[in-house]
């Protein structure tokens, strides 16, 4: 496979601007003739979906969702970073730029990462001309706060629900382009299976989940927005629906998968409660600024929290990493809270959890001034845990949130596929082994808005493919095949439902592949994934029939991919033999138990090919050549 | 606890549903709402039979996704919660639960408790938007706004559309979520422009989708689990006033019909 | 000035307009009425006397009279065309349902409005129209000279006293009484949200001045038929 990222040549800061004064244009009068399909409509797809359609192209939106408002961009609390410097502080592009590839532990590509840096600026202006309610200053300025550890005060946010209003923006900015008959939204629709005509991605093969209608659609370029694959764990902090299934079937298609094993586990989650737990909520990290996290010292203490003195307590974060303490990075406390829960001194239901203490805030500012800062937050705990978290302290645990892997894309994030552009947090591109706080929201929207609207219309200035048509023989092969499929989904009437599998997938997962990695774990994952996905195919139940809205086929369906992906991610975390940002190594650590990167062996990108069914995938490296920034080792201590 | 279910169940949105009784034994109080639904359902997949249908995604309360009446509660009543996040410690041993749908006409039902809510989005591709096309902003400091200005807006932006409104009202209006989107775009500088051509557009397709009249009486704004307040009915109310004024008497040089 | 037309009787906002606004009219009328109405208290002179100055009058009283009767026909036409599209808005009702938040006067306004309708067709047959049949009484009480004063004015205060002595009458008159002051109680404060003057700042003091002017009205309308019936007025 070739893989060519097609980064412009020229100073990291004019790549951009060199990249689109090159690019091929499309005639204004001839956009219209040009098809695209959009899967998804997170903040990547509703963005660029919105944009393709006022630039003049006719939009065909897919989201598996009953309302393009409700894709889980919506559940980001935090913020958006952008390099505005309106705090004037020091920020600038170039600091954003370098505090992103440092974060993500320089594994990401810097001509991308760049880009995304100068594009933070436009989004701001792009939604604050949306009607976007950031939260705003008394003299009318828009409000900034620093988020995830970063020096300089550069999120922008809209309270607890900035991922909720960015989206909103997006969707308001579809919703008048289907008003205006330039996109036609196709809802409660899930894709199945990409089409490639001539080695050119021309369409999707999609399931109605209303009424089992399984559909070709032919458009002149596929943009998958679909977001990430956390859910491969069963238990993540993304939405039910979640699922890997478009880029996975992209994947079996030709497109190339990247970096799968870099998962990025938030570490305040409220820790599961029992075996029903079906998803896990985050608790913003900014609790972490007041609270302070501990455990017992001794081993089994059940004593209620209150009753262990402190000499018997162990606040591990601080005894650690003095310096940064509780606010120690995502993946730093989460490895040290998984490590002392392993000991045996977890606490809560199962032993899985740690104490996150307010009890030296409240003192110090008092629990109205708690209840300031943090009152809708300790409500949600409240809510879902029934216990107050002013009398006694929150117990947290970490919990998988976000993936930086995903389809392979060039510098026009366009896939190894012509015409197949991959956008958000279903790409790899910008965010490394680790994302920063507040970056995913700016990564979606500056994909959607700023770089597929360019790079689309030069990929049909110069691919000259002829036009599809849905009933080509292609796109009826690929809609009989996925007929095939739901057919034998349905057909094997096993014991065991598919949601037990998913569990049973994603305990292991957790066990052997979360937080904490190491080769003779991976290897007995890798053992067990392919004995649980025959099983699987043998042994499962589907209830119902296709013809008809059907929730067990349609998490059927995905959960069979996550079964081939799965193998796939434990794969790639077993070959990168290093640690770094996400991908934590066991074997790969320093003295005192940091990430241990290998720079001279694994400075890549491992961009996996699929070789065909009961085939291991191939694997092809992108080499990561730094021009600008020099790597260097993170240090919290 | 153990708990007794009555709960809606229809095939799809041609054939009649009825009520059908099932037994939830063993719920565990940290379970939420739906958790005891997935508990049920994987019981009835494993006994041969068809599962409940129900909407649900994030699971955190934000999506608008989760949707259903319990006991005759939208949400099941808590305040300021969605289905998702509500605890089945707040419900007694032995209790009897009846579950159904949202029940409006524009929310016509596709399954047991899963409903059609495109008509909220329709109601926004008729003007719930800023006309600005991607590039050109002006810088975002340009525009100074209130923080008055900017917290209303937000509280009128926090809306989920999920419905409860709807399905708690006596009347299945749509007012508070139109309310919502109209004050909030209506309290933004950046709103202006289309204030009017906004909310005659939004009035007209929601009562185009067949929802009922707003009577007062305040339920939506009770069930409401982003606590939208019915001032923004007020709100919306005194924009329509002013915008079929303002249409039929346009200011001087400007056609009106 | 077509689209005004149409807004505001097509529309459910325009329509709820009216309803607003025709209440508005109403309810100014109810006060008024009740005022020229309580000069029962100050005896036979004032009252005959306001009753000659209205029907004097007719230039304005016929005018006022046809507005008044226009205005309350809207105000049952609207009412009934929103009825009926909130009732096919919701054309399967709930296996159970419980109200929240909703008081009781603002969930049977319809109920409580009809019944105020059939109550102000029997007030207007009683004692403007004057039709014998329905006064209970056997009398005509637009006859001469029994109905008539000294100065040759219709006798109000014999005709309202004769009227309310019977029981039945003074009842079904303070059951109508009180339901239209359940309607307003409710209804005022709606008047307000609908035309969208009311705010978080006054809501709650709007709210609780609508069920005090309600039952304000109420007192005073109730006070004629209870002094009757006690004897303190005869």
């Amino acid at each position: 496979m070739k893989l060519d990222a097609q980064i412009p040549a020229g100073p990291l800061a004019l790549k951009w601007d060199r990249r689109r004064f090159e690019m091929k244009l499309v005639n204004p009068a001839n956009k219209r003739k040009f098809d695209v399909i959009v899967v998804g409509t997170g903040l990547a797809g509703a963005a660029a979906a919105a944009s393709l359609a006022e630039l003049g192209y006719k939009v065909q939106a897919f989201c598996y969702q009953d309302s393009p408002r409700r894709a889980h961009s919506i559940a980001a609390q935090g913020g958006i970073n952008a390099a505005k410097n309106y705090q004037n502080d020091g920020d600038s592009i170039h600091r954003l730029f370098y505090d992103t590839i440092k974060g993500g532990d320089f594994r990401a590509r810097e001509a991308n990462v760049h880009r995304l840096a100068q594009l933070s600026v436009n989004i701001i202006d792009q939604c604050v001309a949306q009607g976007v309610p950031f939260a705003r200053e008394y003299g009318g300025l828009l409000a900034n706060r620093s988020f995830g550890g970063a020096q300089v005060s550069r999120t922008f946010y809209a309270r607890g629900q900035t991922g909720q209003q960015l989206l909103l923006g997006a969707y308001q900015a579809l919703c008048r382009q289907i008003g205006l008959g330039s996109v036609t939204i196709f809802p409660r629709t899930e894709m199945l299976d990409l089409v490639l005509v001539n080695g050119h991605a021309k369409g999707i093969v999609t399931r109605s989940l209303v009424t089992g209608e399984i559909t070709a659609h032919a458009a002149d370029a596929v943009i998958l927005a679909t977001g990430g694959y956390s859910n491969v764990f069963y238990l993540s902090t993304n939405a039910k629906g979640c699922n890997v299934t478009a880029s996975w079937r992209a994947y079996k298609k030709g497109a190339a998968f990247a970096n799968p094993c870099y998962t990025q586990i938030h570490p305040t989650c409220i820790p599961v409660s029992g075996d029903h737990q079906s998803k896990l909520t985050l608790m913003s990290e900014s609790l972490r600024n007041d609270g302070r996290v501990w455990v017992p010292k001794k081993k089994g203490d059940t004593r209620p929290p209150r009753e262990i003195p402190e000499d018997q307590r162990d606040y591990f974060l601080e005894r650690k990493y003095p310096s940064f303490g509780n606010l120690a990075p995502r993946d730093i406390s989460s490895r040290a809270a998984k490590e002392v829960c392993d000991e045996g001194r977890g606490v809560g239901p199962g032993g899985l959890g740690v104490y996150l203490d307010f009890a030296d805030a409240i003192q110090r500012i008092g629990e109205a001034g708690m209840r300031e800062r943090y009152g809708n937050l300790f409500d949600m705990y409240e809510k879902i845990t029934g216990e107050n978290a002013y009398q006694r302290p929150m117990r947290i645990y970490p919990a998988l949130h976000y993936t930086m892997g995903g389809l392979w894309v060039d510098y026009d994030l366009m896939s190894n596929v012509p015409g197949l552009f991959v956008l958000g947090e279903a790409n790899f591109s910008d965010h490394g082994a680790n994302r920063l706080g507040a970056s995913a929201l700016m990564q979606g929207l500056a994909d959607g808005y700023f770089v597929a609207p360019y790079t689309l219309g030069h990929y049909f200035a110069t691919a000259k493919q002829p036009k599809p048509r849905s009933d080509q023989t292609e796109f009826k092969k690929a809609a009989a095949d996925m007929q095939e499929l739901t057919r034998k989904l349905l057909a094997i009437n096993g014991k065991r439902t598919v949601n037990s599998f998913h569990k049973e997938l994603g305990a292991m997962m957790w066990e052997k592949c979360g937080m904490a990695r190491n080769e003779k774990g991976l290897k007995e994952l890798l053992a067990q994934i392919p004995v649980l996905r025959e099983d699987f195919w043998k042994n499962v139940k589907v209830a119902g029939q296709n013809e008809e809205l059907n929730q067990s086929l349609e998490h059927a369906g995905r959960v069979a991919d996550f079964l081939e992906f799965a193998e796939l991610l434990a794969q790639d975390a077993l070959h990168r033999r290093e640690s770094c940002g996400g991908h934590f190594r066991t074997e790969y650590q320093t003295e005192d138990g940091e990430a241990k990167r290998d720079d001279e062996n694994f400075a890549y990108v491992a961009a996996w090919e699929y070789a065909g069914p009961g085939r291991a995938a191939i694997l092809n490296k992108e080499p990561l050549i730094y021009e600008e920034v020099h790597m260097s080792t993170r240090s919290y201590k | 606890m153990n708990l007794t279910l009555k709960v809606w169940r229809q095939k799809d949105a041609r054939t009649e549903g009825r009520l059908v009784t099932y037994q939830a034994p063993n719920v565990m109080p940290d379970m939420s709402f739906l958790e005891m639904l997935d508990v049920l359902n994987e019981d009835l997949i494993a006994k041969g039979e068809e599962p409940i249908a129900f909407d649900s995604d994030c699971r955190e309360g934000i999506c608008g996704t989760c949707s259903m009446i319990i006991n005759g509660l939208a949400h099941g009543g808590m305040r300021g919660t969605t289905v998702c996040q509500l605890h089945m410690r707040h419900f007694r041993d032995g209790e009897t639960i009846v579950i159904e749908p949202w029940r409006a006409r524009a929310f016509p039902v596709l399954k047991d408790l899963i409903t059609d809510r495109s008509a909220f989005d329709r109601i926004i591709q008729a003007g719930g938007f800023v006309s600005v096309n991607t590039g050109g902003a002006p810088d975002a400091n340009a525009l100074p706004i209130g923080r008055i200005e900017a917290d209303t807006a937000m509280d009128a932006a926090a809306c989920i559309g999920c419905g409860a409104c709807v399905a708690a009202c006596k009347n299945a209006s749509a007012m508070l979520f139109v309310a919502a989107k109209v004050s909030h775009l209506a309290a933004l500088p950046q709103g202006q422009i289309e204030r009017e051509q906004r909310v005659l557009g939004m009035v007209k397709a929601m009562d185009e989708a067949g929802f009922g009249n707003c009577t007062v009486t305040g339920s939506c704004e009770a069930v409401c689990p982003k606590e939208i307040s019915l001032d923004f009915i007020a709100r919306l109310n005194r924009e329509y006033g002013k915008a079929i004024l303002k249409n039929t008497f346009p200011p001087a040089g400007k056609g009106g019909d | 000035m077509m689209s005004l037309f149409r807004n505001l009787f097509c529309s459910s906002l325009g329509k709820k307009y009216l309803m607003a606004g025709s209440g508005a009219v109403m309810f100014l009328f109810v006060i008024g009425h009740l005022a020229g109405n309580l000069q029962i208290f100050l005896g036979p002179e004032a009252i005959n006397r306001y009753g000659h100055f209205l029907q004097a009058n007719v230039e304005l009283l016929w005018p006022v009279r046809i507005v008044l009767l226009a205005i309350i026909a809207l105000h049952i036409w609207a009412a009934a065309k929103l009825t009926l599209e909130n009732r096919a808005a919701r054309p399967q009702a709930y296996a159970q349902w419980q109200p929240t938040a909703a008081t009781y006067a603002s969930r049977t306004m319809m109920m409580s409005g009809i019944i105020v309708a059939v109550f102000i067709v029997y007030h207007l047959l009683h004692y403007t129209v004057m039709v014998k049949a329905v006064n209970l009484t056997g009398k005509d009480f637009d006859a001469r000279p029994e109905f008539f004063d000294a100065q040759g004015r219709h006798d109000i205060y014999k005709m309202m006293v004769t009227g309310f002595q019977q029981w039945p009458v003074s009842i079904f008159y303070l059951v109508g009484v009180g339901l239209l002051c359940f309607h307003l109680s409710h209804g005022i404060s709606a008047m307000f949200q609908s035309l969208g003057w009311k705010k978080r700042a006054y809501g709650e003091c709007l709210d609780c001045g609508a069920k005090w002017a309600a039952a304000l009205i109420f007192l005073g309308y109730s006070s004629i038929p209870v002094a009757i019936l006690s004897r303190w007025i005869q």
